[in-house]
């Protein structure tokens, strides 16, 4: 009886906690994938047509795709290689709070001035230029080459995948791991039986917020990498703001949102059943 | 203790921190540059820091940045937790699936999608572009990322918390007020955390959104840059570098003396 | 819990005392009072003294917006939610908003400085008898060249882009319809050419181009040209003026196949809320000395031929940015094409873009 009173009035809450969520999802998130769809079958001049989809799979919009794909799984692996260690090394640090939030400072600072920084140091005659000149390796071409794209694509996202391993470091059980070390498993196997499957969670979640955004960059394809790299973000940039055709922005970003949905389906499923499974 | 603290290991970390400032020092060092630009260093100067005083217009985008990204975290962390407590809520598995992809759509679609999906939407509504667009879209796209941090903090609370509290008497009113928030305020300010970062380093849905004369810092960076960026900018940047600086070490400090969230430590 | 309702109370007190700060600025600048002009224009394309003595001059208030290309301003305008009193698009730009209903009639009457304007930049195709447009500046696209790094290389024609010499040494201009434009002119064709085939060609050319190109870049061309990242640069000819000032080893030129002649113009959108002030600032931008002051700020060239002969011989006799009668006949305004058709131009070059590599 209790109990069921306690149900209608956690139901009424939920309700009143859930209003204005529900209405931004109506609102911000529903509705614009809606008007997406929507423009997505129409041409430059206005009228309904399936032909954005069939230019997309043109070889020329085909090879964008293969290709964003590619730098984004680069820049992610990147990103990992250099976020794992400093996520682990960040939490034996004595300040390991602030420590974090200078890591997400730098991203308080405007992304077209630093690019433009790194515009200076990466130029011909920029700082690394000099040093490497000094170094006697001689002075090499670094603006306008996928080394600097990916480079600054990583040093952009660094903080996204730092957060979430942290996170998961910071919530495993230590105990885990000293008792691993006293059943004398080396350095590397703990870490590689016990401390990484233990923060397998946090690395998927850092995964996805680098690989989707790295899909759709755009302004550093042009301002680091000259327009080498073509990724569908700068396509849809273009469409909406140069080209005005919305439409077949809309349409590469169909794919997009269905390429992030499928690939939330691949990472997110099993997490999902393992907290039902813990709520049981 | 100071010997021992010393690893090799910590030379990885200054190298990660060395390169993540490298280019906010170029463009600090660069501010002083009485050559005005940013090639060869000529000799030092005050003269763009003053120019930063002088441009009214310039202090009032800054105001408006700082006004945009503080209301529209707060807002958005308002609306985020409660969000994040009423998906906690829901016990079947398919609707609660579905409102976390739903969440989950905004983070992950590109700001060009964003902006210009929201600016049909106003278009549509018939709001005028400005002060008002700017910041409903900013809350907008920083309810999921509070959502998302927070969520966590409410699976680790265990049921038999809010059991207990129950079975205390407590209020739906109280067992929110008393146990459900300061138990998650670490996930609440984090959200609010990265909340501001987002507003502040938001360029493409504020270019779309904007108008009338209302511009947030980014915008105006992006339209100066035509020129080539002018040092009053790198000054600007500097003082907003340090003044963060400051704040984050000092909310750092005064956080951890006030408040350290009993019981926490031990449960890891 | 007190905690955290005393955190977010502070952010919304700062937040409301910073916003009652942007209000005081705001009316000690006089920006809150009825009287004023909002005016949308590129970044940068006009003396800041100017508009102060504007505001001096008239007592109306300028609130000074900024835009970085034709769409993305048509864009803004389009929606509606704004009230640009004047804009500055380019010629293709005025006569899309013109189909598309989007610009008031200018009232001439108003304008007793219409008169400065040289007759032979008035009444052109993309706007007859001027009706919706006056005259703001106007330029060239062309070649900036390094003379210390490219040899004897000269870019009277637009072949020498493609010597081999220049590897991995030239910029292009982020624009379809520039670069589009310099594969058909390098072949002798028209840059607003519609057939199939001359496209093909000239996507062709373009991608024989591909090994000497470093970058295809923004407005950032300037700097890195200025730094000699690269040897030549296609650029529209005010740039090439702004990095001729940084840097004085440079050189700029039109190849004789010819280009494109583009046209800024100053026009009143639909939008506008305070006509009369609209056109008072027109009228004054068309003021000899102060098209004068304004040209030696911007670097393009002057369609005000009182402002021209106000203006010194360096900047007045330059054939680079003055060029005679002779070389603009070779010239060509870009067409407004049609949606299909640009669009096609649009996908033609991201294909190009695609190419390399």
């Amino acid at each position: 009886m209790e109990k069921a009173g306690l149900v209608v009035m956690e139901a009424r809450a939920r309700n009143f906690y859930l209003v204005p969520y529900l209405l931004w999802i109506v609102l911000f998130v529903v509705a614009p994938i809606l008007l997406i769809v929507y423009y997505s079958f129409f041409n430059v001049e206005g009228e309904f047509t399936l032909s954005n989809y069939e230019k997309f799979f043109t070889p020329v919009y085909l090879r964008m795709t293969l290709s964003s794909f590619w730098y984004a799984f680069l820049i992610t692996f990147f990103s990992l290689l250099v976020a794992y260690p400093t996520a682990y090394l960040l939490t034996r640090t004595k300040h390991k709070g602030l420590w974090l939030l200078l890591i997400i400072l730098p991203s308080w600072i405007n992304l077209l001035l630093k690019a433009y920084a790194f515009i200076g140091l990466f130029g011909t005659y920029g700082f690394v230029n000099a040093v490497l000149e000094l170094t006697g390796i001689g002075t090499k071409q670094l603006l306008f080459t996928d080394f600097s794209f990916v480079f600054v694509s990583v040093y952009i996202f660094i903080p996204f995948m730092v957060l979430p391993i942290f996170n998961a470091l910071e919530k495993m059980n230590p105990t885990l791991v000293y008792a691993a070390r006293d059943l004398g498993a080396s350095a590397w196997t703990t870490f590689r039986r016990v401390i990484f499957p233990l923060t397998l969670d946090g690395v998927k979640a850092g995964c996805m917020a680098v690989f989707i955004p790295a899909l759709s960059l755009f302004m550093i394809t042009r301002l680091i990498a000259g327009n080498r790299v073509i990724t569908l973000g700068t396509a849809i940039e273009q469409h909406f703001l140069v080209t005005q055709d919305w439409g077949m922005g809309a349409t590469i970003a169909v794919f997009l949102i269905i390429a992030m949905a499928l690939l939330m389906l691949l990472t997110g499923n099993r997490k999902r059943g393992l907290i039902d499974i813990a709520k049981k | 203790m100071r010997k021992n603290s010393w690893k090799p290991s910590n030379l990885y970390l200054i190298v990660v921190f060395a390169i993540l400032y490298a280019p906010i020092f170029y463009l600090m060092f660069y501010s002083f540059n009485s050559g005005g630009s940013m090639r060869e260093f000529e000799g030092f100067t005050w003269e763009f820091y003053g120019e930063v005083f002088q441009d009214t217009r310039l202090l009032i985008i800054v105001l408006n940045t700082f006004i945009i990204a503080l209301l529209s975290s707060a807002i958005s962390t308002i609306i985020g937790v409660f969000g994040a407590i009423a998906i906690h809520y829901i016990r079947s598995n398919r609707p609660k699936g579905t409102l976390l992809t739903l969440n989950n759509v905004l983070i992950v679609s590109p700001d060009v999608i964003i902006g210009a999906s929201f600016l049909i939407l106003f278009t549509i509504a018939g709001i005028q572009l400005g002060f008002v667009s700017v910041l409903l879209s900013h809350i907008a796209f920083s309810i999921p990322i509070v959502v998302i941090m927070v969520l966590p903090k409410l699976q680790e609370m265990s049921g038999t918390l809010l059991d207990a509290a129950r079975d205390l008497g407590a209020s739906s009113w109280e067992v929110l007020t008393r146990v459900i928030l300061p138990y998650i305020k670490p996930g609440i300010f984090a959200g609010f955390f990265m909340a501001l970062t987002y507003s502040l380093d938001d360029f493409a849905v504020t270019f779309f959104v904007t108008g009338n004369g209302f511009s947030t810092l980014s915008v105006e960076i992006y339209s100066r840059a035509r020129q080539g960026v002018s040092l009053s900018i790198n000054a600007l940047s500097t003082l907003i570098f340090l003044f963060t600086i400051l704040l984050v070490i000092g909310y750092y400090f005064i956080n951890r003396r006030s408040s350290r969230p009993a019981g926490r430590e031990e449960r890891a | 819990m007190s905690g955290l309702v005393r955190t977010f109370l502070l952010v919304f007190i700062v937040a409301f005392g910073l916003m009652y700060a942007v209000a005081a600025l705001n009316s000690s600048e006089g920006y809150s009072g009825g009287n004023t002009l909002t005016i949308y224009n590129w970044g940068d394309y006009i003396d800041p003294e100017l508009i102060k003595q504007f505001e001096k001059e008239s007592g109306i208030k300028v609130i000074y917006q900024t835009f970085d290309s034709n769409e993305a301003m048509m864009t803004k305008i389009k929606q509606g939610g704004t009230t640009f009193d004047v804009a500055v698009p380019s010629e293709y730009a005025i006569s899309k908003m013109k189909e598309d209903d989007l610009l008031l009639k200018i009232d001439h009457g108003k304008l007793p400085n219409l008169k400065h304007i040289d007759p032979d930049f008035m009444n052109l195709s993309f706007d007859p008898d001027n009706a919706y447009s006056v005259p703001y500046f106007w330029g060239t696209v062309g070649i900036i060249y390094n003379p210390k790094m490219v040899g004897d290389l000269t870019f009277d024609s637009w072949e020498d882009l493609w010597d081999e010499s220049l590897r991995n040494n030239i910029f292009l201009l982020d624009g379809a319809r520039e670069v589009m434009g310099m594969g058909l002119n390098s072949l002798g064709y028209s840059l607003n050419d519609t057939i199939q085939e001359h496209l093909q060609e000239a996507l062709a050319k373009l991608s024989e181009l591909t090994p000497n190109v470093k970058a295809i870049v923004g407005d950032e061309i300037k700097m890195l040209i200025a730094n000699e990242e690269a040897a030549a640069g296609l650029v529209w000819s005010g740039d090439a003026s702004e990095i001729m000032d940084q840097n004085e080893d440079l050189d700029y030129v039109v190849p004789q196949e010819g280009s494109n002649l583009w046209f800024d113009n100053m026009v009143i959108p639909k939008t506008a809320s305070n006509l009369e002030g609209a056109h008072a600032f027109i009228n004054f931008m068309l003021d000899p000395e102060v098209a004068a002051q304004n040209t030696e700020y911007v670097g393009y060239s002057t369609p005000n031929k009182e402002a021209l002969a106000l203006l010194p011989e360096d900047i007045s006799g330059d054939e680079r940015f003055y060029p005679d009668k002779e070389l603009t006949d070779r010239l060509e305004v870009y067409d407004n094409l049609g949606p299909r058709m640009l669009s096609h131009y649009n996908e033609l070059f991201l294909e190009f873009k695609m190419h390399r590599k």
